[in-house]
């Protein structure tokens, strides 16, 4: 049993001053994927299954290799964002809730630079 | 907060069914029953109108059945014409007010819950009193700070204009009680209606706290839990547009950012 009122249940703890960046950061990233998701999968399906020597002369190309970091870098911002959301609104227990935030900011960040790192590395040289 | 399954206590069996009456034009109503003193599991009560005895509307029926069969039936009602908001309840799957939906739009069975995912005091009437403090918190009165005018504060016609589709809203609760994401954060996300009720008061020419206004709804949860679902659209019995008035809000955090 509680006596806190509901207005002061309401007012929580106030308000966080945030969200405008993650709202804008997920449209924009949206709507730059579109562009970047064409041109990164054209020389990407035109090197599948072409042979090792096809696909390291693809992303020795500069535009081939920049067009595909980008994608890959806000691809994965972009799924970082929006996995987030869906963690805040699903999972409410404290501790889970801490752990799957942190998790998924780690994740995407492994897992982007990893991508980025595979392509420069192509396109740099060994 | 997010469950796949109801509590055992709120698992909801089959009820009474009451007798048929006499009558050639007669329609099987499914009630929601609840009775918080009795310890029983909330049950669906079946009760038989004949139509041709009985008032056009889905609040007729309610009342009839009240009067003549089962006066334990509880719901609530005022004005009986959809400006009180006093009727809100989920009827044939929907949020609306029962003295404004019409019998003849619903085909089969009439279906009748309290409004989603809200405590329920008893039967039809659920515990709306965090909505009412959530619109509470927005402030919904004129803020000002000049030194106010001999008369009154004066609007164009064009700025009145802007509180067109906003000013309507009966505080009825169906859209917020039918947002997908009011059910899983209505603790911290201030639901489609009292976002509405806030970006009336954002957007009235005569109003000077509109900096303040938004300040209060800079949160990844109060404002941005509103994934545009636009469940609250859909449901609005008075055709009212919550989405866009949230869409809005939104432009105008994203304006005093860039």
């Amino acid at each position: 049993m509680s006596f806190r009122t509901d207005r002061a249940r309401v007012a929580g703890l106030g308000v966080a001053r945030d969200g405008v960046g993650h709202w804008w950061a997920q449209r924009v990233t949206a709507v730059a994927l579109v562009p970047l998701a064409v041109l990164f999968v054209i020389p990407f399906a035109r090197a599948l299954g072409a042979g090792r020597e096809a696909v390291l002369a693809t992303y020795a190309h500069p535009f081939n290799a920049i067009v595909a970091m980008l994608f890959i870098g806000t691809a994965f911002y972009h799924l970082k964002l929006g996995l987030q959301v869906i963690i805040e609104d699903y999972v409410h227990a404290k501790a889970p809730r801490a752990a799957a935030l942190v998790a998924n900011a780690l994740g995407a960040w492994l897992f982007g630079l990893t991508g980025v790192f595979a392509v420069a590395r192509i396109a740099i040289g060994q | 907060m997010v469950e796949l399954a109801l509590p055992k206590n709120s698992r909801v069996r089959v009820g009474k069914t009451w007798p048929k009456p006499q009558g050639k034009n007669l329609r099987a109503f499914r009630i929601y029953r609840w009775n918080p003193d009795d310890g029983q599991n909330p049950r669906i009560d079946t009760y038989w109108l004949d139509l041709d005895d009985c008032g056009p509307m889905v609040l007729d029926a309610l009342i009839k059945i009240k009067n003549e069969i089962d006066p334990t039936l509880t719901f609530r009602r005022s004005c009986r014409e959809g400006i009180c908001g006093s009727c809100a309840m989920n009827i044939d799957g929907i949020n609306t007010l029962a003295c404004i939906k019409g019998l003849d739009e619903i085909e089969g069975d009439v279906r009748i819950y309290p409004l989603p995912h809200m405590p329920v005091v008893k039967d039809l009437v659920p515990d709306l009193t965090q909505f009412y403090a959530q619109h509470a918190a927005i402030m919904p009165w004129l803020e000002t700070k000049s030194t106010p005018p001999e008369k009154e504060w004066l609007q164009s016609v064009e700025d009145r204009r802007k509180l067109d589709g906003l000013y309507e809203c009966v505080m009825c609760a169906s859209c917020s009680t039918a947002c997908p994401s009011y059910w899983w954060n209505g603790d911290r996300y201030l639901g489609p209606a009292a976002l509405l009720h806030a970006y009336r008061w954002i957007v009235d020419s005569r109003d000077e706290a509109t900096g303040e206004r938004l300040d209060q709804l800079e949160d990844p949860f109060r404002l941005y839990r509103c994934h545009t679902i636009m469940n609250c659209t859909r449901t609005c019995p008075k055709g009212l547009n919550p989405a866009k008035a949230i869409a809005e809000i939104k432009k105008l955090m994203l304006e005093r950012h860039l």
